[in-house]
């Protein structure tokens, strides 16, 4: 998990035009977009508001439940702590950006579907992109132990983590290419 | 023959037919929703627990960009009071206190994060800007921040109408034949503990959207609730005075509840009622520390119970005095959550003969405090599993055959309580005994030897517990004060080419009704669950409903739905019957098809929808056309899951830190539709229960200040906390409702903290230890580590 203060981003490189709101450019999903936001702007509420990518949501306001984590530039952040303006020349995927463009399901929201990960999906979107995150980070393979470690900085009310921790397991196979695809959990 | 294939009925563990939704980004929560022109409204919040409103001056903040409107007490007097919607009534057949619950502070404010204005904006922060700019004068008093404060001699009147703060001091059972009991008792076992008050926090935070149509004059109200019906009969009837015709409620996708949406809030009248005077849409989503200090709480309760035993252990009586803290205010359901939904509970799966308990609900000045997963019964399952073990170890019993002794026999059902209810069915020594074997218990003192060695403390705990949901039969729960009826509405619209959708007065949030719903129809109508649509969570769309808690959604829900089913299956053999000259007695029904007995004339589903809806050859005499029928499915009874839970823990001497290592649940829900959704439901209900069980705990200060208002200071478990649980079933079938189902929504955070607990206490056995109080937090077991070593 990186943490916005240690994005590598230059705030220097947004516009910043006497006068008027600071403008950034960046690329959401593949989509380049230019946008006006003010300096206190959060990435996520860029994606949100002015976006309308509601799909990344907002749990918390103390950098703790996760729900809001997206990739930017291939790692994970919270984009509630994460100001608009630190994204400039960002390239930034979220939960809508995820599956492939012909709907295909990417591995980890299909094991997250085959285990039962999800139940009101709010926390869904930040626990999958930190998820992916996670396991395309450590190729060697995660233990039980380790992903439950990895997931310290999502919060989930309502599924006790357990179907997750067994989703990512089972996802990391098929990621990495160990398996075709997903085992059918057990019944 | 229109079979199923791959079978998609009850008992399979269908994957959801919502998570791809979910999945991809594309769930549409409440703050998901704009609407054109649609301005913020922002709440200003008491940041005080007890103060006199002495002035509050706007000025500087209505001049502020973007600044539409900002409203106190003062612009809302015609508007009414949050109702409760239940009255509990005393020892002496008087009713309850019910101070009025105003929607902004009327001169005072009784809690941190009582609403005192509201300031309605062009953006979200430009509201919160301009509320930073309003200026509150406070004439800060003294505060009763907890039960013992609240009742202590002079203590500070939360409503000057109830200068004792009691709101109500009820009991239920005999008295004498309790005394009478005690008298006589071989052994008196006291036990003394607190339920931890505890913040429900879904993850998904409260949000709220009004909006007029000035041409229609339909208020339309987007909520994060669990039961929109509700809301629109409380908010409409009670607050705002507007018909139901012209309100409109929908509560969409909604990120998790666990109680905390169920109840009508303040922010849900403001905004509808602010959208009406700015004829514009007003959109408020609370954050996460506002959600800390303006969401109900849960639990709460202080207790003192005495049990008698005979000689040989059996219970002869037990006399529970609890205090429940009612907050400042009542919520919805507040009064019945430490009435009928816990002194009800304390026979539990006991043969208890004689059972006495006195409820003092008092007022303080903290958030109001209502139902919380399991909501009451949690409290109860609690108290009488901690006495169980307590009154084994000082009586010198074995803790499993003391259990095993008192347990309701398995052949005495239906087995009517001390306490009021009647238990249809059950079979606790099945349950048990399956625990007791997955758990391996019989091996533990190996692993404490093991765990020992390694320089750890480990402690295996049990709880056998009940609880009573599906609530509710509308005219016991009439009898005892609620204003509501509890039954649920189901309709099923059968298309003329065969596919269903089901309207449903339940709602999902988290549950997986799109799934276990549709599998209903499936197993009963034979129709393929991609054919099949539940819509939920919008009174335009639904005829009515009283929503989803209490475990009651397939209980009773479902039920609506299986009755609707019958009708449909009745009217079809008529039409079938018509179509194929026969008599309609002659017609069979079996999963898809009708087909006269005995022979091999038959016509799907789908042939009669269309014959419904197209009825050239129809019955038109007879019958009216179209294939859609209405239920309301009134319960006869509460259900009665229960089962057992044993909890593992290791004990790390030099932190204090309790790790779970294992946890075995075996549940009875009855009837089981989708076993991976019933998993899941008790692996998430263990999780909240272990979070009270070692983590969480809501902390005001003596001066009635909320110190645990963020993430960071209330702590949630996490995955790193939780050990895998191991899930099983064991199913007798409830005897009451159609589909035999229980409920498995709760019995996950109703029996899981006893067992923590008594793991924990197993775990400092060679300590001398006799209790310890939830949260188990490492602090509190390090202390008692340090204390016995100095």
């Amino acid at each position: 998990m990186l943490d916005a203060g240690r994005a590598k981003r230059d705030l220097s490189r947004s516009k910043s035009r006497e006068g008027a709101m600071p403008q950034v450019t960046l690329s959401v999903n593949g989509t380049t977009h230019t946008v006006e936001v003010e300096g206190r702007t959060l990435l996520v509420e860029l994606l949100r508001e002015k976006l309308r990518l509601t799909g990344t949501h907002v749990g918390c306001d103390t950098s703790q439940c996760g729900a809001c984590v997206v990739h930017m530039d291939g790692e994970s952040v919270k984009a509630c702590t994460t100001l608009a303006v630190m994204c400039d020349g960002a390239q930034v995927t979220t939960i809508e950006g995820l599956a492939q463009a012909d709907g295909t399901l990417h591995p980890m929201q299909e094991a997250f579907r085959e285990y039962h990960a999800l139940q009101c999906g709010f926390c869904t979107p930040g626990m999958v992109m930190s998820a992916v995150d996670l396991v395309k980070k450590n190729p060697q393979g995660l233990s039980e132990q380790e992903i439950r470690e990895g997931l310290e900085g999502n919060l989930c009310r309502c599924t006790g983590y357990h179907n997750i921790v067994k989703a990512i397991a089972a996802a990391q196979d098929v990621m990495h290419g160990r398996r075709e695809s997903l085992a059918a959990a057990a019944e | 023959m229109n079979v199923v294939q791959p079978f998609e009925g009850i008992g399979a563990s269908v994957r959801r037919k919502e998570d791809r939704r979910f999945l991809s980004g594309r769930g549409q929560y409440t703050d998901d929703i704009n609407r054109p022109g649609q301005l913020y409204a922002h709440i200003l919040r008491s940041p005080h627990a007890h103060a006199r409103i002495t002035g509050i001056d706007t000025a500087a903040a209505r001049a502020m960009p973007g600044v539409e409107a900002i409203y106190t007490s003062a612009d809302m007097a015609s508007v009414g009071g949050i109702p409760c919607g239940w009255q509990i009534h005393n020892k002496d057949g008087t009713p309850m206190a019910e101070p009025k619950h105003p929607v902004l502070a009327e001169g005072k404010v009784r809690h941190v994060g009582d609403p005192v204005a509201v300031v309605v904006a062009t953006t979200r922060q430009q509201a919160r800007d301009a509320a930073e700019a309003i200026e509150v004068g406070y004439d800060v008093l003294t505060a009763a921040a907890n039960l013992a404060q609240a009742q202590a001699l002079g203590a500070p009147a939360v409503h000057d109408d109830v200068p004792s703060n009691l709101c109500y001091d009820w009991h239920i059972g005999e008295k004498a034949a309790v005394d009478a009991a005690f008298a006589q008792a071989a052994h008196r076992v006291v036990f003394e503990t607190t339920n931890n008050r505890l913040v429900p926090n879904a993850m998904e935070p409260r949000s709220a959207i009004g909006d007029f149509d000035a041409t229609t004059g339909e208020h339309t109200l987007w909520t994060t609730s669990q039961n929109p019906h509700v809301i629109r009969l409380l908010m409409g009837a009670f607050v705002l005075n507007l018909p139901e015709s012209k309100l409109r409620v929908v509560a969409p996708d909604v990120g998790g509840g666990f109680g905390s949406k169920i109840y009508h809030y303040a922010e849900e009248a403001i905004v509808t009622w602010a959208a009406h005077k700015l004829a514009r849409p007003v959109k408020w989503t609370s954050d996460r520390t506002e959600a800390f200090m303006s969401d109900a709480h849960g639990r709460d309760h202080v207790t003192r119970a005495e049990l008698a035993l005979d000689k040989d252990g059996k219970f002869l009586a037990l006399h529970v005095q609890t205090q429940a803290n009612m907050g400042a205010y009542l919520s919805t359901f507040a009064p019945c959550v430490p009435t009928y939904l816990y002194a009800t509970l304390l026979a539990g799966v006991y043969a208890t003969p004689a059972i006495y308990a006195e409820v003092k609900a008092v007022f303080t000045h903290t958030v109001p405090v209502d139902a919380y997963r399991g909501a009451g019964r949690p409290e109860a399952s609690y108290l009488l599993e901690r006495l169980v073990d307590v009154a084994a170890k000082q009586c010198g019993f074995d803790k499993v055959e003391l259990r095993r002794k008192n347990f309701i026999s398995t052949d005495a059902f239906p087995y009517q309580t001390p306490v009021a209810l009647q238990y249809d069915s059950g079979d606790y020594f099945s349950t048990l005994d399956q625990a007791l074997e997955t758990s391996g218990w019989a091996g533990f003192e190996a692993r404490r030897a093991e765990a020992k060695a390694r320089g750890r403390l480990r402690g295996i705990g049990i709880s056998t517990y009940l609880e009573a949901c599906g609530i509710a039969p509308s005219a016991v729960v009439g009898s005892l004060g609620a204003r509501a009826g509890l039954y649920e509405v189901g309709t099923i619209r059968v298309h003329p080419t065969g596919s269903v959708t089901v309207l449903t007065g339940a709602h999902s949030h988290g549950q997986g009704h799109e799934t276990t719903f549709a599998q209903l129809v499936a197993d009963k109508l034979g129709v393929p669950i991609a054919q099949v649509e539940i819509v939920h969570g919008d009174t335009a769309k639904v005829p009515f409903g009283m929503g989803t808690y209490g475990s009651r959604s397939l209980a009773v829900g479902g039920s609506a739905m299986d009755k609707a089913m019958d009708k449909i299956i009745a009217k079809g053999k008529r039409i079938a019957a018509h179509l194929m000259e026969a008599s309609v007695e002659d017609v069979e029904f079996e999963r898809g098809t009708f087909r006269v007995a005995g022979t091999d004339k038959t016509k799907a589903l789908a042939e009669i929808s269309l014959a419904a809806y197209v009825p050239h050859n129809y019955p038109i005499e007879e019958l009216e056309p179209g294939l859609e029928e209405t239920a309301f499915y009134d319960p006869k009874n509460f259900t009665y899951p229960g089962g057992c839970h044993i909890a593992e823990v290791e004990i790390e001497p030099e932190t204090g830190r309790v790790q779970m290592v294992n946890f075995t649940a075996v549940d009875d829900v009855g009837r089981v539709i989708n076993p991976m959704i019933v998993e899941g439901q008790v692996q998430g209900g263990v999780a909240q229960g272990i979070g009270q069980a070692l983590l969480e705990a809501c902390v005001y200060d003596e001066a009635g200040q909320l110190v645990s208002a963020s993430m960071m200071d209330y702590c949630l478990p996490r995955a790193e906390d939780l050990a895998p649980v191991s899930v099983a079933t064991h199913t007798t079938l409830c005897t009451h409702n159609p589909l035999g189902v229980k409920g498995c929504g709760e019995v996950g955070a109703i029996g899981s903290p006893p067992a923590v607990i008594n793991a924990v206490v197993d775990a400092l056995r060679d300590y001398g230890v006799e209790h310890v109080e939830m949260p188990a937090t490492p602090q509190k077991i390090w202390s008692i580590l340090h204390r016995q070593q100095s």
